[in-house]
């Protein structure tokens, strides 16, 4: 458990990412009441204790993530129609007698034929992965900067990376259209300091989108890492130092390796949600940043194609699945070894 | 255990309590729910129509025909009275969203222009369903200075502007924004090129795409609502948009005395003739203070304020002498009815022929 990427810490240093955001939905109201409302059901039908404990998760599964899918996948197959709602059902009476079972796959064919979708997705990932790189390599200097802080100072720093989650996230986006404007903050610092002459073109384009999203990513790669540096042991430093090691390479050694678990859990915090991001591309990319959360914004309210949308939905899933499973895999090791 | 369960039950059984009681609530409460487009009214006729009917108003933008589509056409919006694009409308009304006015409860039907109303009918019996709030033309909002100094004899009042990448490309270095709308700007560039914009020609259609991409390098940005300010600002330097909202950011930019000044050109090639109806959803909870609010609207003063206000015609031929005498006079608002002969109007595309429109506009949007 020592090794693995925590949110919190304090006195609650051993919490894990999960168990921490189980914190916080407990927090939430209509968990509160779905867990009551559970509880009840259960009372009814004889389940006590343990086994309730145990069908718990499962159920909120059941609830909040299989259930909504199955019906994203039915959508997938219908066909557009202008009626309410805009798809014509996949089940239906025929002579009243019949009951007819009319699946399209024109969706799915449309998505491997129009270049387009393979494109957005293709985009998504390769965002996602350079944005992700950047936080890690900004992340990582800035909490072990954080962990290397005398004692007094630590909770201020941590409390300075939390900061910005206290006004909303839209509006921090928004606050960047400001900034990189073509007549924004930035270029009219640049241009006052003399460093350029004609303003840069950066909102509308990719570049502001990884700004935005490393900016709106940044504590989420550096509260893992600094959760995870903080437990390092500093003997191993000294030992490292007595033995003739020069600094820089003890860190790449002793810190690095030490460390694999913080920078896999921040980097997948990072992915994951940047590969499906649709507010920052929407508000500083350009028309021509593609990715796959905006293309799926497009199909479902512009073009009102919803088993399009659907089959996008369901494709950008499947693609989440993996590095998911990944992490899952990857925590599961790190808890057998520091078991 | 067992105390902690029964206090949780007793969260529940509050929690539930309350839920209804809210909704009960918001049945009772004497509201009428609009959607309308952004930048789009006077907030004082608001206001006024609160103060007089003891109605309250919760008033909601959108800045785009297809969104509203997508509220309406999932069911159950919630909104009394939407203000939808008469293409969208007619198309609306075939999918059973809306339902027929009450004419009795329309008293000020009397005020309205039958010019107007008769441009509406043909998109179909729209006159039945709704009532005209705004109308106006799509043409190319630019800022003056930037133009002068790129390329003075820039044909300003031609679709040419935005579609030849010759002219085009001279000002994509000051930022072209466009509508992003696929049902105007396809056939926009169907009229550049001398076609017919109002087809349902899927081969013709597609001669569009060409002509789109060949200007695509230099759009910044397409976007339906953002040009107003970035017009304003002179953050860009051409915005292919609604009068009105140019007009509006006209004015902006003489308020903020920031060196922009800004036209509006109506293009020579023929310019869009669209309507923004007001309409009333089959399941509007309020369906009756949506009558009482439409029925406001359609009063003389109150449009006409609404006109001064947003610099948008109306289809109140009774308002007409409420205006102000520069916007009345003012033909790129008010155009004569033999420029209107020259405009053209889109009416709804067929489900398979919208899935062409929509995916060779996603097409150019995307720039691929």
């Amino acid at each position: 458990m020592s090794n693995k990427g925590v949110l919190i810490t304090g006195g609650q240093s051993e919490m894990g990412p999960l168990a921490a955001a189980q914190m916080r939905l407990a927090s939430f109201a209509p968990y509160r009441w779905f867990v009551a409302a559970i509880i009840w059901i259960a009372d009814k039908l004889g389940l006590r204790g343990r086994s309730l404990v145990i069908a718990m998760p499962y159920l909120w599964l059941l609830v909040f993530f299989l259930l909504p899918f199955a019906i994203v996948f039915k959508l997938s197959f219908s066909e557009i129609a202008i009626a309410i709602p805009p798809y014509t059902p996949i089940v239906s009476w025929v002579d009243g007698i019949y009951l007819r079972l009319q699946l399209s796959f024109e969706s799915y064919q449309l998505l491997f034929e129009d270049s387009l979708y393979i494109k957005a997705y293709l985009n998504s990932i390769k965002i996602a992965t350079v944005s992700t790189l950047l936080t890690l390599l900004i992340g990582y200097p800035m909490a072990y900067g954080m962990v290397r802080a005398p004692k007094q100072w630590r909770t201020t720093l941590l409390m300075l990376v939390i900061l910005p989650f206290w006004t909303s996230f839209l509006i921090r986006v928004y606050a960047w259209i400001g900034i990189l404007k073509t007549k924004g903050l930035l270029n009219l610092l640049l241009m006052n300091l003399g460093i350029i002459s004609e303003p840069l073109t950066i909102l509308n384009t990719n570049v502001a989108v990884y700004i935005g999203i490393v900016y709106s990513y940044l504590p989420f790669m550096i509260l893992p890492l600094y959760a995870n540096l903080e437990k390092l042991d500093g003997s191993l430093l000294e030992a490292a130092a007595d033995l003739g090691c020069g600094p820089f390479k003890a860190f790449w050694t002793i810190t690095i390796p030490l460390s694999t678990a913080g920078i896999v859990a921040g980097c997948f915090l990072v992915f994951i949600p940047a590969v499906g991001e649709f507010v920052i591309p929407d508000l500083l990319g350009g028309s021509d940043t593609l990715m796959i959360g905006k293309t799926l914004w497009v199909e479902f309210f512009n073009n009102r194609d919803w088993p399009l949308a659907s089959a996008v939905a369901v494709l950008l899933l499947l693609i989440l699945i993996v590095p998911i499973v990944l992490f899952q895999k990857f925590q599961e090791r790190a808890n057998a070894q520091s078991a | 255990m067992k105390s902690e369960k029964h206090a949780l039950k007793k969260w529940l059984v509050a929690g539930s309590t309350l839920l209804i009681m809210s909704a009960v609530q918001a049945a009772d409460d004497n509201v009428v729910n609009v959607y309308n487009w952004s930048d789009y009214i006077d907030d004082e006729i608001l206001t006024e129509f609160e103060a007089e009917t003891g109605i309250k108003v919760v008033y909601d933008v959108f800045d785009s025909n297809d969104i509203l589509e997508t509220k309406l056409l999932a069911g159950s919006s919630g909104y009394d009275v939407v203000v939808p694009s008469a293409g969208f409308l007619a198309r609306q009304i075939q999918a059973g969203v809306f339902q027929k006015l009450d004419m009795s409860k329309l008293d000020n039907y009397g005020n309205m222009w039958n010019v107007v109303n008769d441009q509406v009918a043909r998109f179909g019996p729209l006159n039945d369903y709704s009532v005209n709030y705004m109308w106006g033309t799509t043409g190319i909002g630019y800022v003056e200075e930037q133009i002068n100094e790129r390329m003075p004899d820039a044909p300003v009042d031609s679709l040419a502007l935005v579609f030849d990448p010759e002219i085009t490309s001279k000002f994509a270095d000051c930022g072209i924004f466009m509508l992003d709308a696929a049902d105007e700007l396809i056939p926009a560039a169907l009229a550049y090129l001398g076609e017919d914009p109002n087809t349902k020609d899927k081969d013709v259609i597609a001669k569009a795409e060409a002509v789109l991409m060949g200007v695509r390098p230099y759009i910044q940005k397409f976007h339906s609502s953002e040009y107003i300010n970035a017009l304003s600002n002179g953050d860009i330097c051409i915005a292919v948009g609604w009068s009105g909202d140019i007009f509006q950011a006209r004015d902006r930019a003489d308020e903020a005395d920031n060196g922009v000044t800004i036209g509006y050109g109506v293009p020579k090639e023929g310019a869009l003739m669209w309507f923004d109806q007001m309409a009333i959803p089959k399941d509007a909870p309020h369906a009756d203070n949506a009558h009482t609010f439409i029925n406001y609207m359609m009063r003389a003063e109150v449009i006409a304020k609404a006109t001064n206000y947003v610099w948008y015609a109306n289809g109140n031929k009774a308002s007409q002498p409420m205006l102000d005498e520069e916007l009345l006079g003012d033909t790129s608002v008010y155009p004569t009815e033999e420029m209107m002969t020259d405009m053209y109007i889109v009416t709804p595309y067929d489900p398979k022929t919208q899935r062409v429109v929509t995916r060779l506009w996603t097409r150019v949007k995307s720039g691929q």
